[in-house]
C-alpha cells in the first residue's frame, strides 16, 4: 500500500534526506521518498503491518529532527 | 488574490488535502512570515540588543564572560538544546552539533585564551539570521512553484431542486450536470451540453489565446471559465480528471532523482565525517609535534567545523530541478521527474511519429488544381457527389465546402469502392475518385504531383481538376525541427505507417534527416532499437508520439515524450515528458529549460563547493576567521537558494 502524508516544519534539506534513509531501513517498508519541497512524505509499505510501520517511521524522524511532525 | 484565495478554501472543501494546506501556507508566505520566523525574528532582535549592551559594559574577567551569557542563551538556546538530544538519538554530525561545538569552543578560545566573547554569540547570530533566511527564501519558491499549479477546483455546481448547490467535485458522479460560471475553473472532465463560451486554457497548456467551446465539445478540468454560463455532463470522475491526473504527477516529479540529486545525497553523507576528522586533526596533531599553543589551531579547527555543513547543495540542487519542472510546467511541458529532465539536455537523436505528432492528424482539403473551371464550382462538385459518403475524405469535402446540399440536387449516387463515387448533379453525371477511376473511365487527367490524396472531379465525361486531400503538417512543425537542430540534436527521424511517397513529402518539407515509412506499430518498436544501438554511449534518444498505437515506443525510448492534448491516457502513463498543447516546438523549449535548469545546478554545486573550499584551506593556515566561515555555510546557502530559484523563470529567447 502506497501512501502519502504531510509533513510540518520539516526544515533542513539534508534531515530529509536522513529521513528518508532511516525509513527505507525499517522492516516492511518498500521504498519511501520525503520530498522537502513538496514537504510530504511517501511511503510504500506492508498493508497488514501499516500503522505499526508508520509508528516506526514517526520514531525514527523525531531522532532526526524533534520538531518535525507526520500528518496522520 | 489573497482575498479571492482565502474565500476559495472557506467553500467547504473537507478534509486537510495536501494543496488546499498548501495554499494557506502560501498565503502566509506571501505577505509575512509563519510564526515560527516571527518568533525567530524576535530573538534575533533581542539577542543583538543584549549583545550590544555586553560589548558596551566595561567589565573585565569572569564577569565580562557572564556578560555575553543572556545574549547567547537567548539566539541559541535551540541549538545546543537540539545538538543534545540529537546526540543521545546517535546523530552525531548536524549542523546544531557543529553550531554548538564552534561557538562554545569560541566561549572556551576566549575564556583560557586571547579570543573574544562577542565572536561566540555573534557566530551563533549571524548563522540564526542565515538560516532564518534560507527557510523564508526556500519558503517563498517552494511557493511560487505551488502557485503555477494552481489549478485544483475546490467546488463543482450542482442543480438540485432549482437551487444550485456547492459539492466537493470528489462527491460528483459520470452523467451528472454540472454548471460552470464564468470565472469559474471547470471542476472536472465533460461536455458541454448547454451554452457556449471561451475557456482559459493558460494553466494547462501556456496557451494565452482562449478557446471558444459550444454545446456537442468536449472541456477539460482546469480550464477556466471567462464568459458565458456552461452547463457540462461529467465524462470522468474527480480521480481520473485531467486535472487530477496533472497534479498527482507534477507532485510525484519530485520523487525522481535526478543524477545530480543522488551525488549531492552522496556527497553529502561523506563530506561531513571527513571535514569533522579533518578538524580533529588540526585541533590536535600540529600542537601536539610543534608544541605550539592550542588556542590558535582549536580556533581553525572550529572554522573547519562550522564550513562542514553541506546544506547549501542538499537544498539548492533539488531546489532548481523543481523549479525546472515548475517552470516548465507553466509553459504547458509537465515534466515527470528530474531524471528527465537531466537527460533531455543530452538528447541526441529525436524520433518522431507523423500522424498527430507531426501533422494535424486531421484531413483537410490542402490545394486545388481546377482545369477550366472556377476552384469554388470544383469543390461544390465534389462535396455535393460525396455528400453521402462517410469515409474521412468526404467528410474534409464537405467541411471544406461549407454548406448544406439542398434537396434534390443529388441523384443517383453510387460509391465505386477503391476507386470513388459517381453521382448525378443537376443532371450532369459527376465522377470523383483516384487516377484509377479516370483510367477506367478514359478521361486523361493531371496527375497530382503535391503530398496527399488527389480527388480528381469529372462532369459528363470532362476532366475538371483535382482536389488534394492532406494531413495538415502543424503550422509550428519545421520551426520546431529547426530549433530542435539548432539545439544540437544531431538526428531527426520520423517513422509512420503511411506511404512512403506521403511520409517522404513530409519529411522532405520539414526538413528530417530520416524517414522510415509503411512501419506497423511492432515494426516502430524494432526501428527505436536499431537508432538506440546507433547512438553514442552518453546521448540520449527522444521519441515523441500521441500515444495511439505508440505507448511501447514511448516506454522503450530513452525519454517518451506524449502530446497530451490529443493523445490517449496510456500516452500520458507511458511518457516522461507531456505536452499539453500539443506543439512540437515546445520540445526545443523544454530542451532549453533543461539546459537552464542544469547550468544552473552545475553554478551552484561549483560556487559552494569552491568557497568552502577556498575558506577551509584559508582556515587551515589560520588565515580565516569565523565570520567567513558562516557566510561560507548560510552565505552560500542563501546565495544558492536564490539562484535555484532562476530555474523557475523561462529562458530568454
Amino acid at each position: 500500500m502506497k501512501k502519502k502524508f504531510k509533513m510540518v516544519d520539516l526544515d533542513c534539506a539534508n534531515c530529509a534526506a536522513k529521513m528518508e534513509n532511516a525509513i527505507r531501513k525499517i522492516d516492511g517498508v518498500q521504498d519511501a521518498t520525503v520530498s522537502f519541497m513538496s514537504q510530504r512524505l511517501t511511503v510504500e509499505a506492508d498493508d497488514s503491518r501499516f500503522e505499526e510501520i508508520l509508528d516506526q517511521i514517526v520514531k525514527v524522524c523525531k531522532k532526526v529532527e524533534p520538531d518535525c511532525q507526520i500528518v496522520r | 488574490m489573497q482575498k479571492n484565495m482565502e474565500e476559495r478554501n472557506d467553500t467547504g472543501h473537507k478534509g486537510p488535502f495536501f494543496p488546499v494546506s498548501l495554499c494557506k501556507s502560501c498565503i502566509a508566505w506571501r505577505f509575512s512570515m509563519t510564526g515560527k520566523q516571527k518568533k525567530m525574528l524576535l530573538r534575533i532582535l533581542i539577542s543583538g540588543v543584549l549583545l550590544i549592551a555586553a560589548v558596551l559594559i566595561p567589565l573585565e574577567g569572569p564577569w565580562r564572560f557572564l556578560l555575553f551569557l543572556p545574549a547567547y542563551f537567548t539566539i541559541g538556546w535551540d541549538v545546543l538544546w537540539r545538538a543534545v538530544v540529537n546526540i543521545c538519538h546517535g546523530q552525531v554530525f548536524d549542523e546544531n552539533f557543529l553550531m554548538a561545538l564552534a561557538t562554545v569552543g569560541a566561549f572556551c578560545t576566549g575564556f583560557f585564551g586571547d579570543g573574544e566573547y562577542p565572536e561566540a554569540v555573534f557566530v551563533m547570530l549571524f548563522y540564526q539570521v542565515g538560516e532564518l533566511f534560507q527557510s523564508y527564501a526556500v519558503g517563498k519558491s517552494r511557493k511560487s512553484i505551488a502557485s503555477l499549479m494552481d489549478i485544483r477546483p475546490d467546488y463543482a455546481n450542482i442543480e438540485r431542486g432549482g437551487a444550485l448547490e456547492q459539492v466537493d467535485p470528489e462527491d460528483v458522479a459520470v452523467g451528472d450536470i454540472i454548471i460552470v460560471k464564468p470565472g469559474e475553473r471547470v471542476p472536472l472532465d465533460g461536455i458541454v451540453r448547454e451554452g457556449s463560451s471561451a475557456l482559459n486554457t493558460a494553466a494547462l497548456t501556456g496557451e494565452s489565446l482562449p478557446r471558444e467551446v459550444e454545446a456537442g465539445d468536449a472541456v477539460t478540468s482546469g480550464c477556466v471559465n471567462v464568459s458565458g454560463l456552461l452547463r457540462v455532463e461529467v465524462t470522468k470522475p474527480f480521480e481520473e480528471s485531467t486535472v487530477s491526473k496533472i497534479l498527482d504527477l507534477v507532485e510525484n516529479s519530485s520523487s525522481k532523482k535526478a543524477k545530480a540529486e543522488n551525488f549531492i545525497t552522496r556527497f553529502a553523507r561523506y563530506y561531513t565525517p571527513i571535514v569533522v576528522c579533518a578538524a580533529a586533526a588540526l585541533a590536535v596533531l600540529p600542537p601536539l609535534f610543534t608544541g605550539g599553543g592550542w588556542g590558535g589551531w582549536v580556533q581553525r579547527a572550529l572554522v573547519f567545523l562550522v564550513v562542514s555543513c553541506p546544506c547549501a547543495l542538499v537544498i539548492s540542487v533539488p531546489l532548481s530541478f523543481f523549479g525546472g519542472i515548475g517552470g516548465a510546467s507553466r509553459q504547458g511541458i509537465l515534466v515527470k521527474g528530474g531524471n528527465y529532465l537531466e537527460a533531455l539536455a543530452k538528447t541526441e537523436s529525436m524520433v518522431f511519429d507523423k500522424t498527430g505528432t507531426l501533422t494535424q492528424g486531421v484531413f483537410r482539403v490542402a490545394g486545388f488544381a481546377p482545369h477550366g473551371c472556377t476552384q469554388e464550382e470544383l469543390l461544390e462538385l465534389a462535396a455535393l457527389a460525396e455528400s453521402y459518403s462517410d469515409h474521412p475524405i468526404s467528410r474534409s469535402l464537405k467541411e471544406a465546402w461549407g454548406k448544406e446540399p439542398e434537396q434534390g440536387r443529388v441523384t443517383e449516387t453510387q460509391e465505386l469502392s477503391g476507386r470513388g463515387v459517381q453521382a448525378v448533379i443537376d443532371g450532369r453525371t459527376v465522377c470523383a475518385g483516384n487516377d484509377k477511376l479516370m483510367e477506367e473511365l478514359g478521361i486523361s487527367y493531371t496527375p497530382c504531383t503535391r503530398v496527399g490524396t488527389a480527388v480528381h472531379v469529372a462532369a459528363d465525361g470532362a476532366y475538371m481538376g483535382y482536389l488534394v486531400i492532406a494531413d495538415e503538417v502543424k503550422p509550428d512543425a519545421a520551426e520546431a525541427i529547426k530549433a530542435l537542430k539548432a539545439q544540437g540534436i544531431r538526428q531527426t527521424v520520423m517513422l509512420t505507417g503511411d506511404r512512403k511517397e506521403v511520409g517522404e513529402g513530409v519529411a522532405r518539407e520539414l526538413g528530417l534527416d530520416a524517414v522510415y515509412t509503411q512501419l506497423l506499430p511492432g515494426d516502430k518498436v524494432e526501428k527505436v532499437e536499431a537508432l538506440l544501438q546507433q547512438k553514442t554511449a552518453k546521448g540520449k534518444l527522444a521519441f515523441v508520439g500521441d500515444g495511439i498505437n505508440d505507448a511501447p515506443v514511448l516506454s522503450r525510448a530513452d525519454i517518451g515524450i506524449a502530446m497530451g492534448g490529443l493523445g490517449s491516457d496510456a500516452a500520458i502513463e507511458a511518457a516522461d515528458i507531456v505536452l499539453m498543447d500539443d506543439k512540437p516546438s515546445k520540445i526545443a523549449q523544454a530542451m532549453k529549460i533543461s539546459r537552464r535548469t542544469l547550468g544552473i545546478v552545475r553554478q551552484n554545486i561549483i560556487f559552494a563547493l569552491t568557497v568552502k573550499g577556498l575558506v577551509l584551506i584559508l582556515s587551515a593556515m589560520g588565515l580565516s576567521n569565523m565570520w567567513e566561515a558562516v557566510f561560507a555555510d548560510v552565505g552560500v546557502a542563501v546565495l544558492a537558494i536564490l539562484n535555484a530559484m532562476r530555474a523557475l523563470n523561462l529562458p530568454k529567447e
